[in-house]
């Protein structure tokens, strides 16, 4: 496959280079929000949706700020104008559509200012994607999380009724198995080149 | 006097009892694998005995003392774990250094299995767990390999198995070149993946070509594996389903471009294939428990085992094809979830 090929991009940002398991980029949203399948997947959807708002603005702030040679803003505009985008995006589903709202509401404050979503923003801009490009990345970059998410969720539903010894309770379980499923991964380096 | 004798006896159900517990099965899969172990052995001779020996010990000490920290009744007696030491050591590369085993043993048993609670709580296979480590943290002498049928296997070792604790074993190539002329240090899998050469099918399907310990002979696996389907001790239908899978998937390569991808009887025979579909895929704390999900489940492994070793960067995918299989059986065993009996098929929620 071509490096630049949007197939390419989408499975590389999916398994090959999954932003939680190969990157460890966003763990706290992943072992925070990984306890139950129903709210990884709610969870994975609100990412899904955010690294798309993040990806657009993105775009368009870099062609801004390298328009007026102000590359050095770059970090600090992102995070102001992606946390700020998802906000008012949050107000309009509230107000538009309701149902919407609760499914992804009580997740969109916690991951607009994550460093995954400020890492694809930063991804994109330094690899020099098209807009489509960026589209695909994003698209790998949150089905990804939602993969691992709830193949997680999976894993720490199965051990709710674990006899598991003392030591190994709440955290040091979460991130060992979050280990175990990165390890699991790397089977997937090399996918395609 | 007649005493009363009565000839009939009354007794209630159940009627047929077979003493089948834990420890029975584990105990005869490891009398599954020992064929497999003898063949390592004939092939490898020494190194694959202290290897075996060193593999099975160190899980059994770890176990031991994991249940002894865990303030637990001891469970060495389930033979769950040495099937783990077996297992590990016959997915090693041949001259593996022992040091580096006993580590991949200790991080198999402890985080992969004692971890999480023990048997019936692992998540993933645990020699898998060792292996994957291993391949993570000594990456060069778990690529390494040598040739089997050496002459003189049963007096002396590879060299590379005796290293010393913490220090890197010495390259070996020269020592392998010298033993059998034109031995690339390569495997079947290897062989295909850089440089496009086939290895005879039969060859491997009998077994007489390099590989690690115990998955040369497919054919020797195939029927230890079958001993124990009789024996109803594993599902048949995960090897089957995998196995099956693995041979579609990659017929199906080979039809759209026989130049470039290997016979599907190649991939069925090579590599690790035959010993992970059929002793490890198997794990049953690991594999989904729905009649329809263990379906899904082989196929699942089967077909990413193909499209690692066809277009990943690894010649072999079987290991993490069943890792990943074991991660995601949570999620099949839910989705595929059986109606409970009389209960009312749901209603479309009302939007």
């Amino acid at each position: 496959m071509q490096p630049d090929s949007l197939s390419f991009i989408f499975l590389n940002a999916f398994l090959i280079n999954n932003f939680v398991l190969s990157m460890f980029l966003g763990l706290c949203p992943f072992l925070g929000v990984s306890g139950k399948i129903s709210t990884a997947w709610n969870m994975g959807l609100a990412v899904i949706f955010v690294m798309f708002v993040s990806s657009t603005c993105a775009y368009g702030i870099n062609a801004l700020l390298v328009r007026f040679n102000l590359e050095f803003l770059r970090l600090i505009c992102y995070i102001a104008v992606i946390a700020s985008a998802v906000q008012l995006v949050e107000m309009a589903i509230k107000k538009i559509s309701p149902a919407l709202f609760r499914t992804l509401g009580i997740f969109l404050p916690l991951i607009t200012t994550n460093c995954a979503i400020l890492g694809l923003a930063l991804f994109q801009t330094f690899r020099d994607y098209s807009f489509v490009q960026c589209l695909a990345f994003s698209a790998g970059a949150g089905g990804g999380f939602t993969l691992a998410l709830l193949l997680m969720a999976g894993l720490r539903e199965k051990l709710d009724l674990a006899d598991v010894p003392d030591v190994s309770m709440g955290a040091a379980l979460s991130l060992m198995l979050a280990g175990l499923l990165s390890l699991a991964f790397m089977g997937f380096a090399g996918l395609g080149g | 006097m007649l005493e009363h004798n009565p000839h009939i006896r009354l007794r209630t159900s159940p009627h047929i009892r077979v003493p089948q517990s834990v420890d029975t099965i584990m105990r005869h899969v490891v009398y599954a694998l020992l064929p497999v172990c003898a063949f390592a052995i004939w092939q490898f001779g020494l190194s694959a005995i202290a290897l075996l020996v060193v593999c099975v010990a160190v899980c059994m000490a770890t176990e031991q003392v994991c249940c002894k920290l865990a303030g637990r009744p001891s469970t060495l007696s389930d033979w769950s774990v040495v099937i783990t030491g077996i297992l590990l050591a016959l997915c090693l590369p041949p001259g593996f250094p022992l040091w580096m085993a006993a580590v991949a043993s200790i991080f198999a048993v402890a985080v992969g299995k004692s971890f999480f609670g023990g048997l019936g709580y692992n998540v993933m296979n645990p020699a898998l767990v060792g292996r994957a480590f291993a391949q993570a943290a000594f990456t060069v002498p778990i690529t390494t390999w040598t040739p089997s049928m050496v002459a003189g296997r049963f007096s002396s070792f590879i060299p590379t198995t005796l290293t010393p604790p913490f220090l890197k074993p010495e390259p070996i190539a020269d020592w392998a070149a010298q033993l059998s002329d034109g031995f690339t240090g390569a495997t079947p899998l290897a062989l295909m993946k850089f440089q496009g050469i086939q290895t005879d099918a039969m060859e491997l399907f009998i077994g007489t070509t390099a590989g690690s310990y115990g998955e040369t002979s497919a054919l020797l696996i195939l029927l230890c594996g079958l001993y124990l389907v009789v024996r109803r001790m594993m599902s048949w239908q995960i090897p089957v389903s995998m196995l099956g899978t693995a041979f579609l998937t990659s017929w199906a390569f080979y039809l759209l471009d026989s130049t470039a991808y290997p016979t599907p009887w190649f991939t069925l025979v090579s590599g690790g294939l035959m010993l992970g579909a059929v002793f490890m895929a198997t794990d049953m704390v690991a594999s989904p428990v729905t009649p329809l999900g263990i379906w899904i489940y082989g196929a699942f492994m089967g077909f990413v085992t193909v499209i690692i070793r066809l277009f990943g960067g690894l010649p072999e995918g079987v290991m993490y094809a069943i890792l990943l299989g074991n991660a995601i059986s949570p999620l099949i065993s839910r989705v595929t979830q059986p109606r409970i009996f009389g209960e009312a098929k749901p209603k479309p929620a009302a939007s």
